[in-house]
C-alpha cells in the first residue's frame, strides 16, 4: 500500500496549519460552528465543574487539587482540539505541542523542586536570630 | 501470489523512496501531497511554534508564583484577597469571546463582512470586558494596601496575571487593526493569514487563563 493511498484512507493527506478554516467552495459552515458549539459546551461545563470542585465539601478534602488539576487540563484539551484545531493530522503541530508541554514541565517542575529543596536546606531567617543570640 | 506481506511492503517503499528525494512527488510527513506546503500553513504553523514558546514563557512566571505563592511575608493571602465571583465572570467573558473569535473565522472563511465584522466586535467587546474586570481587581487590590511590592506572593501574583492581561491587551489592538484591515482591505489571501494568527492568539491566552483561574484563583484561594 502507498503512503498516499494510507494517507487518504486515514481522511487526510494534506498538511493543515492550526486554526485554519476551510475556505470558499469548501467551506462547511454548519459543521464548523457545531464544532465550536460543542467546544463552547464542554469548557463551560469542566469550568462550571472546577468552580463546583473549589467550593464543595463533598469531595475529599486532599483530593481537590488534583481534581482542579485535571479539570484544567482537560479544559485545555477541549481548547486545543475545537478552538486552536490541533490534530493527528500528518503534519508536525502535535509534535511541537509534545515539546512545548516538555519544556514547560522541565521549568514549571523543576523549579519547584529545586526551591522546594533549597528551602528545605537553607536555615531560616528566624532560626538564624536564634542562632545569634 | 504467495509473497509475504512484508516483502510486498519494502518492495513498494524501495519503488517510492528514490522520489522521495524530489520535492514534487514526495510523500513524507509534512511534505503534503505535492511540493512545498501553501503559505497559510507556513505562517499558521510558524505562529504556533511561536506561541507554543510565549507558552513557555508563561511557564516561568506560572513556575515563580508556584514558589513564592505561600510566602506571605505576615500579609493577606490568597483567600482573604481573591473574589471568585469576579473570577468566574472574568473566565466567562474570555471564553465566549474566544468562541466568538472562531465564529469570526468561519464568517471569515465566507467572505462575509458583515457577519466578519460583528463576530470580531463581540469578541472585542468581551475582551474590553475581561480586562475592565481585571484592572478593577488590581485596583482594589492595590487600594487595600495589596499592591505588587507587598509580599513575594503579590509580586508573582501581579507578574503572571498581569503578563497575561498585557497579552489581552495587545490582543485587542490586533483586533481592532484587524477590523480595520478586513474593513479597508477585503478578505485578500494575507489578511486572512494575518486573522489566522491572531485567532490562534486569542485561543492561545484563553487556554493560559484556564490555567490562571485554576491554579492561582481556585487552587489559591482552597489551600
Amino acid at each position: 500500500m502507498s503512503r498516499q493511498a494510507i494517507a487518504s484512507e486515514r481522511g487526510s493527506g494534506h498538511d493543515v496549519a492550526p486554526g485554519y478554516t476551510r475556505e470558499g467552495e469548501d467551506a462547511h459552515v454548519v459543521a464548523d460552528v457545531r464544532g465550536y458549539v460543542i467546544g463552547l459546551a464542554l469548557a463551560i461545563l469542566l469550568t462550571i465543574a472546577s468552580f463546583w470542585a473549589a467550593r464543595t465539601h463533598e469531595i475529599y478534602e486532599p483530593g481537590i487539587q488534583a481534581a482542579l488539576v485535571t479539570l484544567a487540563i482537560a479544559q485545555m484539551g477541549i481548547h486545543l482540539v475545537f478552538f486552536l484545531h490541533i490534530t493527528t493530522a500528518p503534519d508536525n503541530n502535535v509534535l511541537a505541542l509534545a515539546f512545548g508541554v516538555l519544556i514547560v514541565g522541565f521549568v514549571v517542575f523543576g523549579s519547584l523542586w529545586i526551591m522546594t529543596h533549597l528551602n528545605h536546606m537553607t536555615v531560616s531567617m528566624d532560626q538564624m536570630m536564634q542562632m545569634q543570640r | 501470489m504467495s509473497v509475504p506481506a512484508t516483502n510486498l511492503r519494502s518492495a513498494d517503499e524501495a519503488l517510492e523512496l528514490p522520489r522521495i528525494g524530489v520535492l514534487e512527488h514526495a510523500h513524507a510527513t509534512g511534505h503534503g501531497d505535492a511540493g512545498p506546503a501553501p503559505k497559510s500553513i507556513v505562517v499558521g504553523y510558524g505562529f504556533w511554534v511561536f506561541l507554543l514558546s510565549d507558552i513557555v514563557m508563561f511557564s516561568a512566571f506560572f513556575a515563580s508564583y508556584a514558589v513564592l505563592g505561600t510566602s506571605l511575608a505576615g500579609g493577606p493571602g490568597p483567600a482573604q484577597l481573591f473574589d471568585l465571583t469576579n473570577v468566574a465572570i472574568e473566565t466567562g467573558c474570555l471564553l465566549l469571546s474566544s468562541f466568538f473569535c472562531g465564529l469570526a473565522g468561519i464568517a471569515v472563511a465566507r467572505r462575509s463582512q458583515s457577519l466578519t465584522q460583528a463576530a470580531l466586535l463581540v469578541t472585542g467587546l468581551l475582551g474590553a470586558a475581561f480586562l475592565i474586570l481585571e484592572l478593577r481587581e488590581f485596583g482594589e487590590l492595590i487600594a487595600h494596601g495589596a499592591g505588587p511590592s507587598r509580599s513575594a506572593f503579590l509580586s508573582a501574583f501581579f507578574a503572571l496575571v498581569g503578563c497575561h492581561g498585557a497579552h489581552v491587551t495587545a490582543g485587542l489592538l490586533w483586533l481592532g487593526t484587524m477590523m480595520a484591515q478586513f474593513y479597508a482591505k477585503g478578505f485578500r489571501p494575507d489578511i486572512s493569514r494575518r486573522y489566522l494568527c491572531f485567532s490562534l492568539f486569542w485561543h492561545a491566552l484563553d487556554i493560559i487563563w484556564v490555567a490562571i483561574f485554576s491554579l492561582v484563583y481556585l487552587i489559591g484561594t482552597h489551600t
